[in-house]
């Protein structure tokens, strides 16, 4: 028995029914609404539940159930693999029978993605405030030109690192959420890292730097990854990681606070940007051993492609010489040589650690990491 | 295999996708099946009187229109769950109850808005009600898509919205019409009262003028639709049912009475 009291069916009244009719079958309504003899059989109607006028009220029996066939898509943890009639559903939602299916066929999953999420959620940092871009400088000019011309060839390296994992993030399964929301703020990441190299390269200068081809083409063999693995493995673990010791370079021989802070918080960024690489290639790897043969192929395939250009992108090494040289005194230049010489000695290592740490050998690290592009990323 | 023929009236843009559900689940039960829109129901008896269409998905005035031309053929074979035992109301503004010297009955309204023309439900059956029950009424009609018997909402909208601006005494709607014209807050709870509800009446039927057996097929795959199958729910949903029912014509009586009341 529902006593609806005074409250009409134009008032709200239709919720105490439906939560009745969700524990009964059967249920009897009654109320003094001066409308409640209208109400309730055209209500009924259009929901299709019978309706029958007793001496005690009127007697509701539920109709169909749209509920009848829904099921959950997933729980706590993402199922390996949803299909796709659970659509944009949030994971652990109950999904009506019936729903479009949305072709999202990738899945992606690394157990330390809501805490790297969660982290770069927290690290989010504000261009306009973070940076000291009035902060004094009193370099030499040529070495504003070096400062420019690494700053166009960052960017052009993050534009790739955005829109790689964007073109993956658009296949995602909304089942791998944490993923889906480190991608989104990677690419957020990527975003600011845009501005700040962009509004750091013109702050002294009209005109930014050389794009060089042959540093296009290895870039552009990114984009020819079909397999998220192998593009994580290219992008974030050789790619990405060989990025985090540039930016460290920089920010050690930054000749002013505003560009040593520019490269600092990139580089912050980055570091994340490596550990879900290397967090969900160890995670895949684990599920499917023979993946570590595809990565090796990928990266001979990717040495191959770029065997016919120029390799080394001579525009950017020479700039990163006159950075940390900071003048054109020939000790200075000596120095600057070393460092970035040291540079690239310090990039491999780190490939080849990364590498180990993916269970690839010593020998096999040192083979795959001599074919990492030259052009750093 | 020649398929058999549906008319239906676009008073919507959902009606396309409605009635393509409707022909791939036919066509997925091995009837073939097509459809005709048209923009008015007059055509589309017409058509069917001349034979063009095996079925029609008719209005109750067309399916009046179309079983007095052919009183011997007309039959009524599926209806919607939805079709059976409808009301309409006459709605008054609250403030104009007993003691405000203004409505206390019927016979005080001076101006009636209604639907459109031709709309059963929120102009015919209410004014017969409404002369049943003595009133002598200004009409004031709002015409929204005139010829689809009053399936578009917006005539009986815009006669409370016109009852609201204190232009008419009274507005005719659909009694589920009040429900969901509260609920999208077009006037307040309390603002307007019921002053006359009309008997239950009949609203849309399938309508046949031949009996073949594709006919009795298509009136078999209906009828079998469960609003339980995932693939169909969204096309009942969207055309506003839970399951299809045998068509039957004690119904009509109210709009048969309405129409020949109509001054012509």
């Amino acid at each position: 028995m529902l006593d609806l009291g005074e409250l009409g069916l134009d008032e709200g009244a239709h919720l105490l029914i439906k939560r009745a009719l969700a524990r009964d079958r059967t249920v009897t309504v009654t109320g003094t609404s001066p409308t409640l003899a209208i109400d309730l059989p055209a209500w009924c109607r259009t929901r299709g539940h019978a309706l029958e006028r007793r001496p005690d009220g009127y007697a509701i029996t539920a109709g169909p159930d749209r509920w009848r066939g829904a099921e959950r898509a997933g729980g706590d943890a993402p199922v390996a693999h949803p299909p796709a009639r659970w659509g944009l559903a949030a994971r652990g939602a109950l999904v009506e029978a019936g729903a479009p299916e949305l072709d999202l066929p990738l899945a992606v999953w690394a157990d330390e993605a809501a805490r790297l999420y969660a982290q770069a959620a927290a690290a989010q940092w504000d261009p306009a405030t973070a940076i000291p871009w009035d902060a004094p400088a009193s370099h030499p000019d040529e070495v504003e030109d070096a400062v420019v011309q690494i700053m166009t060839y960052l960017i052009e390296n993050e534009t790739a690192a955005l829109l790689v994992p964007v073109r993956f993030l658009g296949k995602l399964h909304p089942q791998f959420r944490e993923v889906m929301q480190l991608l989104a703020i990677q690419a957020a990441d990527e975003a600011r890292h845009i501005e700040v190299f962009t509004r750091r390269a013109r702050l002294r200068r009209r005109e930014l730097g050389l794009s060089t081809a042959s540093g296009q083409a290895s870039l552009a063999t990114l984009f020819d990854e079909r397999e998220f693995a192998v593009a994580a493995m290219l992008l974030a673990v050789l790619g990405e990681g060989s990025f985090l010791s540039l930016l460290w370079f920089v920010r050690d021989h930054a000749p002013d606070a505003c560009t040593r802070e520019v490269a600092r918080l990139a580089a912050q960024d980055e570091a994340r940007h490596v550990a879900f690489g290397l967090a969900h290639l160890a995670h895949q790897l684990a599920a499917d051993p023979p993946l570590r043969g595809r990565l090796a192929a990928a990266i001979e395939r990717r040495h191959a492609a770029l065997a016919h250009t120029a390799g080394l992108n001579e525009e950017v090494f020479d700039a990163l010489v006159v950075l940390a040289a900071g003048g054109w005194q020939p000790s200075a230049v000596r120095r600057g040589h070393a460092a970035v010489v040291a540079l690239s000695r310090e990039m491999d290592d780190g490939r080849r650690l990364r590498l180990g740490r993916l269970g690839f050998s010593p020998g096999d690290a040192a083979r795959l990491s001599s074919l990492h592009t030259r052009n750093f990323m | 295999m020649t398929a058999i023929v549906l008319g239906a009236v676009a008073y919507d843009a959902k009606v396309v996708p409605i009635w393509e559900g409707f022909k791939a689940h036919f066509e997925s039960h091995g009837l073939a099946f097509d459809f005709v829109l048209y923009s008015n129901y007059e055509r589309q008896v017409a058509a069917q009187l001349r034979g063009e269409l095996d079925l029609a998905w008719n209005s109750p005035l067309a399916w009046i229109q179309t079983q007095r031309a052919a009183p011997d053929r007309a039959r009524a074979i599926a209806m919607r769950d939805t079709d059976r035992d409808l009301t309409s109301v006459v709605l008054v503004r609250a403030g104009s109850g007993p003691g405000s010297g203004a409505v206390q009955t019927a016979a005080d309204l001076r101006a009636v808005g209604v639907g459109a023309a031709d709309s059963p439900q929120a102009t015919l059956i209410p004014l017969l009600a409404l002369a049943d029950a003595g009133a002598r009424v200004e009409v004031v009609h709002h015409d929204v898509l005139v010829g689809k018997h009053g399936d578009h909402v917006g005539g009986e909208r815009d006669a409370v919205v016109a009852l609201l601006a204190g232009m008419v005494d009274a507005a005719c709607v659909l009694d589920a019409n009040r429900l969901a014209f509260a609920r999208d807050g077009l006037f307040a709870p309390g603002e307007l009262r019921v002053l006359l509800q009309t008997a239950p009446y009949d609203h849309c039927n399938v309508t046949a003028l031949t009996d073949t057996p594709a006919i009795a097929r298509f009136r078999e795959l209906l009828l079998a639709m469960s609003y339980d199958d995932p693939v169909v729910r969204p096309l009942l949903d969207m055309e506003g049912l839970t399951r299809w029912l045998p068509g039957r014509t004690s119904g009509y009586a109210l709009l048969e009475r309405a129409v020949d009341a109509r001054p012509r």
